[in-house]
């Protein structure tokens, strides 16, 4: 029996349960200075001097300003498509473009020093006009960078109107969602440690994601070969799809070299709440067009993205976005486009679906509203509409592996007793007492290894017969040394238990692409299970030498992890024999194999139904039930899978009823703290209705897509589907999410007026 | 974030507080530390001095007075919540301390505390001047007697003289009523809180939230007074009222909440 | 100035400027690097330790008013190599992930059952608003607190 598909609790717990977590910050560095980011405190700005003197008149303390910081400025890569002379400079030097941009360094022996002294550093600023919102950006009145001419970074799409989109559409609807800027709040803040060793290699400890890719980007950055910089991702405490490389990281190595000291730093929440990037930050209008029976024949999906002070990848997301703009419904024609703008805010990145939710949140709000607009239920409006053959190939391009977008709602209506909700959303309003019921639905599809990546597993047999995998995953919570150990071991037949992965260290992983767009399973996974079975291929091999037969003669018994003749158990080889006998005999390093795996993209998909209660008095929103199907091909640890669907979808919930990233319109956060931003507690959320489903993926031998980040795309829409649900009998058509309290109250204001 | 430096006393009295405070302007009391610490650690409290009174056991009590409770300022949070003597006779004041941030702040925030800091959107102050509470402070001329009604002075000030300790609060017995408070997340400070309790009889309404101090929504105690219904009475929760606007609430939306939650405090009571 | 306290039973004497936060005291000064800052605003719970027997953020205590006080953290909740139920409820029921607000949510935990070893799930859930995740969503938590409770944690 194959432990693939078991709940298997996970190696990785004993260390975190008993507070053994190697997080950066923990670790120890014998003689490190420590590093303080002075950072603006104005959103637009040039900067006209900076004093120091204060501050580096305490003992020990030195102070650099972007004068002194001698690295390139960051330039996006080009597939990012963000305009040309579009840079970002690791420390500001002339202008400040955002509240939180690094405006100094300062160095000091210890921590609280570092703190006093930084108070100390005086900037003094010219203020320059602010622009926040991204309409007033389109205006190009205030320019970020005038030497490029506008704010406008990137586009994506048609700019203009294809005018006869809706022709022989006998209804045509129109609305704009709001995906409004989130913060990742990963629970660690990033911190970073350098030393720079004898020989020159510099050896860097990263809270990130993708420690092989950084490695890459501090080589070129700091103009080194990749082989001169070593990278440690030890635990990670999230990342989310915030914690890639960034100014901070860069610096921290760059002081290493040039101070010849070890430094470390380690960001505060708040500094982090504007130091790490955001994501969402899209503005969108829909235009969805049917027959009168409800068939979609056009979508238009227009989108205002904000890419924040310094364009990046927040400018390119718009495309995923585009990509996925119809979702699982078969729409024969489609105009999907966005423009980027820069405003003097915090950076946009990917965070959490990372341009899909947006794509998401769109289409299922589309479709709730041109239900409404026919008064045809909204389930029977999206049966109507789904694509039922696969692969399919979307206008846009995207080509969907596997689904069953009718097979999940039905499992997500039965689970949630759709006919009962809609029984007792009658009796409450024919109550017309102040709490009204609403329920909301979604069905998504996403898109997982976005971009078709490669990863890299090696599985090496150890002495004593177990084995080792490295990877070039970097599980940050996500259960790798779990899950890609249940992998290894249903190839090999060695168990669990004596299989160890390895990962996070360039010096021991050769290659790697690191954990984010929900791609690790289906290639890092799946490169594991290469590997493995190319390690068997050898193990045959050997075997065969040593009972001078022929390797086509020698099968792997997983069950009894043994290898023998075929037909003839006794004559063979358990794992433990092989590997001592290989190793006397100086073959041990022939168990051993590489694989790197590249695949196009999967589309994992589902359906979510929310349950709210809305106080049509306060405008009060409590989420009392919320259901969520998910399926992503073939799970590998059900319990695994169903944590990462648990987390997706309370993020997914917090961004439709309590989180949003503000800013005033001087350009200053009015929620960069845990205290001002509403991310979500236990006492905040209902428990989750999570229902197996499995459509596994021609794509990979294990039938496996992403999960990650399923739950967080599923469940906004349905959660922002169920409030404006539980109002439309009032008249409302729209709530600006977060939709809860104040949100809600006026959009009833606006429906009763 | 690391609290800009400061020098640390322990008074090992009421009276050596009341002296340390004397010695030093920028000083400050030091209770449970869950109003101060997080100031300080943002450094938007710099004090120079912090004389810690925590572990003045004799100002932690709840004792049936006669005609009133009294009350110890070092009362913890997590006490109040389940006193067996405030449960039976001023219960809002349990109800109250009870939804005070979350279990690790309530076992170390303090009634005195939290009302000596007079944040606006303190819950406890709002109770307290719903039921004319009377605070006992001592000085160094003596101890004196505040009634609640004087006690809010503006934003995180109060009457207290500088060289005065808040030591005991004093409440109405046989006071019935409710706190409702209305906030964005479980841990979160108020958006609007609504004290409705009975005194002698009386009907008394406290708001939090809704300006620079607690108020008492005195049209609406003249409404009920006068025999308004709740809707009525409520209806009137924002006169002479102009609360703020913030990243958690407009001014329109605040005063929208102060009228549905005193309406339904009424109905409660 | 000296602070005197007992940390997971063994006593501590050790000099800390009054500024000094308990948390950093006791990943800075007794090298117990298993509870963790996650904010600055007393918001997130990351830091919680039982200081006499209660949940308290220990970001929110200066060390100096730990003095004479007996201190848990999770290195103390089970020496010997044994996991506490509650621990043992946690790793059961998947209730981490990255595991950075563990050790926060595993101290709260043990404490709400000393104070209410019968808890429902709203309660749990009320009693957990001073702890954030982002990883796993609450669920399996509060799963494992109610298993925990089950076993007499």
């Amino acid at each position: 029996m194959s432990i693939l598909g078991n709940r298997v609790l996970r190696k990785e717990d004993p260390r975190f349960l008993r507070g053994e977590g190697s997080y950066v910050e923990n670790l120890p560095l014998e003689g490190a200075l420590e590093v303080t980011f002075v950072r603006s405190q104005l959103a637009h700005a040039r900067i006209r001097s900076i004093d120091a003197s204060a501050a580096e008149s305490m003992p020990n303390v030195q102070v650099l300003t972007g004068a002194d910081v001698d690295v390139e400025p960051m330039v996006s890569p080009p597939p990012f498509g963000v305009a040309a002379g579009i840079s970002r400079p690791l420390v500001a030097r002339d202008v400040v473009r955002y509240v939180g941009e690094i405006v100094a360094i300062v160095v000091s022996e210890d921590r609280v020093t570092g703190a006093d002294a930084a108070e100390l550093v005086f900037v003094d600023y010219d203020p320059l006009p602010v622009v926040v919102d991204v309409h007033e950006a389109l205006k190009d009145e205030v320019l970020l960078f005038p030497e490029v001419g506008t704010n406008v970074s990137g586009t994506e799409g048609p700019q203009e109107h294809d005018e006869t989109l809706f022709d022989g559409c006998d209804v045509v609807v129109s609305g704009t969602v709001e995906s409004q800027r989130l913060a990742p709040c990963p629970l660690e803040p990033r911190s970073t440690a350098a030393e720079v060793g004898p020989d020159g290699r510099i050896t860097a400890w990263l809270s990130t994601q993708a420690p092989h890719g950084d490695r890459q980007g501090l080589a070129a950055k700091l103009g080194l070969e990749p082989e001169q910089v070593r990278v440690i991702a030890p635990d990670v405490g999230g990342g989310f799809g915030a914690k890639t490389l960034n100014v901070e990281e860069i610096l921290v190595v760059w002081l290493a070299r040039k101070l010849g000291r070890p430094v470390r730093w380690t960001e505060s929440r708040s500094e982090s709440m504007v130091g790490l990037p955001h994501g969402r930050g899209q503005h969108m209008t829909f235009t969805i067009g049917s027959d009168r029976e409800g068939n979609v024949l056009a979508y238009r999906l227009e989108s205002l993205a904000d890419a924040g002070a310094y364009p990046g990848l927040g400018s390119f997301l718009p495309h995923l976005t585009a990509l996925m703009a119809s979702g699982v419904y078969a729409i024969p024609k489609l105009e999907a486009s966005s423009r980027s703008v820069a405003t003097n805010t915090v950076p946009i990145s990917a965070f959490r679906g990372a341009g899909r939710p947006e794509a998401a949140q769109a289409i299922e709000r589309a479709m709730d509203a041109l239900a409404a607009e026919l008064a045809v239920d909204p389930a029977e409006i999206r049966r109507r509409n789904f694509i039922k053959e696969f692969p399919y190939e979307t206008e846009t391009g995207a080509v969907y592996d596997s689904g069953d977008y009718e097979g999940a709602l039905d499992l997500a209506l039965r689970a949630a007793g759709y006919d009962e909700l809609r029984a007792e959303q009658r009796r409450r309003r024919e109550e017309g007492g102040p709490k009204q019921l609403g329920i909301g639905l979604s069905t998504y599809v996403e898109i997982t290894n976005g971009v078709g990546e490669t990863e890299f597993g090696e599985v090496e047999i150890t002495e004593d017969g177990g084995a080792i995998l490295r990877t070039g995953s970097f599980s940050h919570g996500q259960g790798h040394e779990t899950t890609f150990a249940m992998i290894a071991s249903a190839q090999l037949g060695i168990p669990f238990e004596r299989i160890t992965v390895v990962k996070g260290d360039t010096d021991d992983v050769a290659r790697g692409t690191g954990t984010y767009a929900s791609k690790s399973t289906q290639i890092g996974g799946v490169a594991a299970r290469l590997a493995s079975d190319e390690v068997v291929v050898h193990a045959r091999q050997i075997v065969a030498d040593y009972l001078e037969a022929s390797p086509d003669d020698i099968v792997l018994d997983p069950a009894e992890a043994r290898l023998h003749v075929a037909g003839s158990p006794a004559q063979g080889f358990a794992w433990e024999e092989l590997a001592a006998r290989a190793a006397a005999d100086g073959r041990l390093a022939e168990l051993k194999a590489q694989h790197e795996w590249k695949a196009d993209p999967s589309f994992p998909f589902g359906a979510h139904v929310a349950v709210v209660e809305v106080d049509t008095e306060t405008g009060s929103v409590e989420l009392i039930r919320h259901v969520a199907v998910d399926d992503a091909g073939t799970l590998i640890n059900p319990l695994v899978a169903e944590g990462q669907v648990h987390g997706g979808v309370a993020t997914g919930v917090a961004q439709a009823l309590y989180e949003r990233f503000a800013y005033d319109e001087h350009g200053t956060p009015s929620t960069s703290t845990f205290a001002d931003y509403s991310f979500p507690s236990a006492a905040d959320l209902p428990s989750w209705e999570t229902v197996p489903m499995e459509t596994p993926t021609p794509l990979n031998a294990l039938g496996v897509k992403g999960i990650g980040e399923s739950g967080t795309i599923g469940a906004t829409p349905a959660v922002h589907n169920a409030v404006i649900d539980a109002l439309g009998h009032l008249g409302v058509t729209h709530v600006d999410m977060p939709a809860n309290g104040q949100n809600v109250w006026r959009a009833l204001q606006e429906a009763r007026s | 974030m690391i609290p800009a430096a400061f020098d640390y006393e322990r008074a090992g009295s009421v009276d050596e507080a009341v002296e340390l405070l004397g010695r030093d302007e920028e000083a400050r009391l030091l209770a449970g530390g869950h109003s101060l610490l997080p100031l300080m650690r943002l450094r938007f409290a710099r004090p120079s001095l912090l004389i810690d009174i925590g572990r003045l056991d004799e100002l932690r009590f709840v004792r049936d007075d006669g005609d009133r409770i009294a009350i110890g300022a070092l009362s913890r949070h997590a006490d109040l919540a389940r006193d067996p003597v405030l449960a039976g006779q001023c219960a809002v004041l349990s109800l109250a301390a009870g939804q005070i941030g979350d279990p690790q702040v309530r076992h170390r925030g303090t009634i005195g505390g939290s009302v000596a800091h007079a944040d606006p959107a303190s819950d406890l102050g709002t109770v307290l001047l719903t039921l004319d509470a009377e605070l006992i402070a001592r000085g160094p001329d003596g101890e004196r007697t505040i009634p609640a009604s004087s006690f809010f002075t503006g934003p995180f000030d109060t009457a207290l003289e500088r060289q005065e300790v808040l030591t005991e609060i004093r409440v109405p017995k046989g006071a019935h009523g409710t706190y409702l408070k209305f906030a964005r997340r479980a841990q979160d400070w108020a958006t609007v809180g609504v004290a409705a309790v009975r005194v002698d009889g009386r009907v008394q309404v406290g708001l939090t939230s809704m300006g620079a101090t607690p108020l008492r929504a005195t049209a609406v105690e003249e409404a009920v007074a006068g025999g308004a219904s709740p809707g009525d009475a409520a209806a009137r929760a924002t006169e002479g009222v102009s609360p703020r606007g913030d990243a958690a609430a407009s001014p329109e939306y605040r005063a929208h909440l102060a009228r549905v939650l005193v309406r339904r405090a009424l109905e409660q009571l | 100035m000296k602070v005197t306290v007992t940390v997971n039973g063994a006593r501590h004497e050790v000099e800390a400027e009054p500024r000094q936060l308990l948390v950093y005291f006791l990943r800075n000064q007794l090298d117990l690097k298993g509870t963790n800052v996650g904010c600055d605003t007393s918001s997130c719970g990351a830091c919680t330790v039982l200081l006499d027997g209660e949940s308290v953020k220990s970001c929110t205590v200066l060390a100096v008013q730990a003095d004479g006080c007996e201190v848990t953290t999770i290195e103390g909740l089970a020496p010997g190599g044994e996991l506490h139920p509650v621990q043992q409820a946690f790793h059961e029921r998947h209730a981490l992930q990255c595991g950075y607000c563990t050790p926060g949510f595993v101290m709260a935990s043990v404490s709400l059952l000393r104070e209410n070893p019968d808890p429902s799930e709203e309660e749990i859930r009320k009693a957990l608003d001073g702890n954030l995740c982002r990883c796993t969503g609450y669920h399996n938590i509060v799963r494992a607190i109610q298993a925990a409770a089950r076993t007499g944690a």
